[in-house]
């Protein structure tokens, strides 16, 4: 039985506002001990996740259609990637002492184990496969462009400028190899951050089997969106066509990923509410209460059954929808579902710290706008990946560079995917 | 470019660097494990944590809410002034509605500052009141501590006496203990930015004192002792044998070295 009423024991002046009911002493804090950084933190591992995953469909499934985002995806993974860790960082009391977590790591702990999941994920896997799939490009652009971007290309073929047959195929095949250990990779550095919370028995709302799985489909739906997102907006900008089959695919992948994450999700609900344990009228109350806007509206609805509706009547009337009008839904679709999933790490990782761990009571979160754990420096981590993907599509996915005319037979062709489009649009 | 610059080269290079860094690593985890082995927090020199397993246990029935094992555990260990290392909450259950067919009424709770101070008369008049009582909360030093399964770095550990402990210097603040302990008996230190929580008076008992909160309690409702060292008469050896106890949220797997005599189904 949840009493709501504690205050009627005691002066209410004793009480917080922003506490109802009964919570333990030490949870009587202003704010959530893991605040919006920490929303920040799950959310943008998982871009990274998703938009290699994606990249990994034209390596490994060898689904030819999507080439033209296959570069876009992998360097939006590596500026995610950069940022990963900075909410982290921020939000740690000593963040001097970071280092502590790959130096003497306790191999218990999901986060420790994140570390070295993420150094391997970041050197072993997206640096690497990015170089390989590069190295040609760095040689031939080495050689034509001067200046600061020649040094940077120069620099970036680490003196391995071996352009025979044999080598550019075991760059060919060695990205292969790489983007098969990669998927796996991806799959395991997402994972491992809803384990971070799907481990925490302590909160009924956490402590979930399912946890590292929807983890990991969200993440998947989020990369794909993002990818969507910023090849449609990339192509806005240089005023280029986008090509349609790529976009029209990317939008059948994003939407029965969406259906299996949608599905998992709804499935995690559906045994909570029938198995009913302890702690399922706080998470009813939490649902309908204190999480109302962001899980039934922001994830839910706007975040799932609407992008949902509009992709799916999609896949069934794609011909007689005009291409604009495909368009336009498919950019809205993605930015919603980008929301949705926001929505849906807020939910995760505010909405588990909403309600005391007496199940007695409930505390609030209104966030700082200032401060090191609020609005302005997680708004400020969220737009740093994109300050970082401009650079580096800037210096690696620019139009004037000269793309590959011969393509060596074995090795992955490169159209480059701007140039490619604005001739064949 | 020089022929030794290739890619194999380039490749090997790459490991090197990497496999130093893991060695590196393992030096550093080798070094913490051993320094675990002979650092004992605050603990004198000479005393050995092998040679002794320290338990808690409470007798709800006996306590009476007076809130001077709070104050006392405050004023020992420096507890900042919203954070508590030990609180007692009250318990207070309402008659059934007549009629209703049920056993009891609703239940409320409260511990307004930890129950420092004692509590003021509960605002339920009396009629309606069927039973109350006080349930006095610390870390449960739990067997099976998910706190320190979750520390990352492993600043906080189980000590082979059977106190877990925080390591302040260590501590890099990250709040992942807090959130996994079931009993809220964690809270991030204002003041050190680390993870803080009872040690059962750690530099007291290793001293062959009492935990303060035990020393000071009046009713006797806080039993403490030694299980490898029994003494005379020893209250723990009795509790043992006269009352039958369980630790909380046993669902949780977490097997408190924390035990509670009398508890109501309505404590979590």
């Amino acid at each position: 039985m949840i009493s709501m009423n504690a205050d009627t024991l005691t002066n209410a002046a004793e009480i917080l506002p922003q506490i109802q009911g009964y919570v333990y002493p030490n949870e009587r804090t202003l704010h959530p001990l893991w605040s919006v950084l920490i929303v920040v933190y799950p959310y943008v591992t998982g871009l990274v996740a998703g938009a290699f995953i994606m990249a990994s469909l034209v390596r490994v499934l060898n689904v030819k259609a999507l080439e033209p985002i296959y570069r876009l995806a992998l360097l939006t993974a590596l500026a995610f990637m950069l940022c990963a860790t900075l909410p982290l960082l921020f939000h740690l009391g000593h963040p001097e002492r970071c280092f502590e977590i790959m130096m003497t790591p306790h191999f218990s702990s999901p986060m420790a184990m994140f570390g070295f999941v993420y150094a391997w994920y970041l050197m072993a896997v997206l640096l690497l496969e990015l170089w390989f799939d590069y190295r040609r490009d760095f040689v031939e652009w080495s050689k034509t462009e001067s200046g600061l971007r020649g040094m940077i290309y120069r620099a970036f073929t680490l003196g391995v400028t071996d352009l025979s047959e044999p080598a550019l195929r075991l760059d060919a095949r060695m990205g292969r190899i790489i983007s098969v250990v990669g998927i796996p990779s991806a799959f395991l550095l997402h994972g491992y951050v809803g384990f971070i919370f799907g481990s925490i028995k302590a909160n009924p709302w956490w402590g979930n089997v399912l946890m590292p799985i929807i983890f990991i489909l969200s993440a998947v739906v989020s990369g794909m969106a993002l990818c969507v997102f910023t090849y449609m907006f990339l192509c806005w900008a240089r005023r280029v066509t986008t090509d349609m089959r790529c976009l029209d695919l990317m939008a059948s992948f994003l939407f029965y990923a969406l259906i299996i994450d949608a599905t998992v999700e709804g499935l995690d609900w559906l045994h909570r509410l029938y198995s009913a344990e302890e702690g399922i009228d706080v998470l009813r109350s939490l649902a309908s209460g204190k999480l109302f806007y962001t899980l039934l509206i922001g994830q839910a609805m706007i975040g799932t059954l609407v992008p949902l509706l509009a992709l799916g009547s999609l896949q069934l009337a794609r011909k007689w929808v005009s291409e604009v009008n495909r368009r336009r839904m498919y950019f809205c679709a993605s930015a919603l579902i980008l929301l949705g999933v926001l929505a849906m790490r807020w939910n995760v990782v505010i909405g588990g710290q909403l309600f005391s761990k007496s199940l007695r009571g409930f505390m609030s979160y209104k966030m700082e706008f200032a401060g090191h754990e609020g609005w302005w420096l997680s708004l400020a981590l969220l737009i740093l990946p994109f300050i970082i993907l401009t650079v580096l599509i800037k210096y690696f996915l620019a139009l004037d560079l000269p793309t590959i005319e011969n393509v060596v037979p074995g090795a992955m062709p490169h159209p480059h995917p701007m140039e490619t489009h604005s001739q064949a649009g | 470019m020089s022929e030794n610059i290739n890619r194999r080269n380039v490749l090997k290079n790459l490991a090197g660097i990497v496999g130093g860094i893991l060695a590196v690593a393992a030096g550093r985890t080798c070094k913490a494990a051993v320094q675990n082995v002979f650092a004992n927090a605050a603990a004198p020199k000479g005393y050995d944590p092998t040679k002794h397993k320290w338990l808690m246990a409470l007798d709800v029935d006996r306590c009476i809410g007076c809130g001077l094992c709070v104050e006392a555990c405050k004023a020992e260990n420096s507890v900042p002034q919203n954070n508590f290392r030990t609180w007692i909450e009250r318990y207070v259950v309402t008659r059934p509605k007549a009629d209703s067919g049920e056993s009891r009424g609703e239940t409320f709770v409260d511990s307004p500052n930890g129950g420092m101070g004692g509590f003021k008369p509960s605002l339920i008049p009396k009629e309606d009141i069927l039973k109350s009582f006080f349930v006095p909360k610390l870390c449960n030093q739990c067997e099976n501590s998910p706190c320190s399964q979750v520390c990352p770095v492993g600043a906080t550990f189980e000590s082979p006496d059977g106190v877990v402990l925080v390591d302040k210097n260590y501590c890099i603040g990250c709040g992942f203990c807090i959130q996994a302990c079931p009993y809220g008996c964690r809270f991030l230190n204002p003041e050190t930015h680390t993870a803080d929580k009872c040690t059962m008076c750690y530099h007291r008992i290793t001293r062959g004192l009492r935990p303060a909160c035990v020393e000071i309690c009046p009713s006797q409702a806080r039993i403490f002792g030694d299980l490898k060292n029994p003494i005379p008469d020893d209250p723990i050896q009795q509790f043992i044998e006269n009352k039958k106890s369980q630790g909380l949220k046993p669902h949780l797997g977490t097997k408190p070295r924390v035990r509670y005599a009398g508890l109501d189904e309505e404590v979590r």
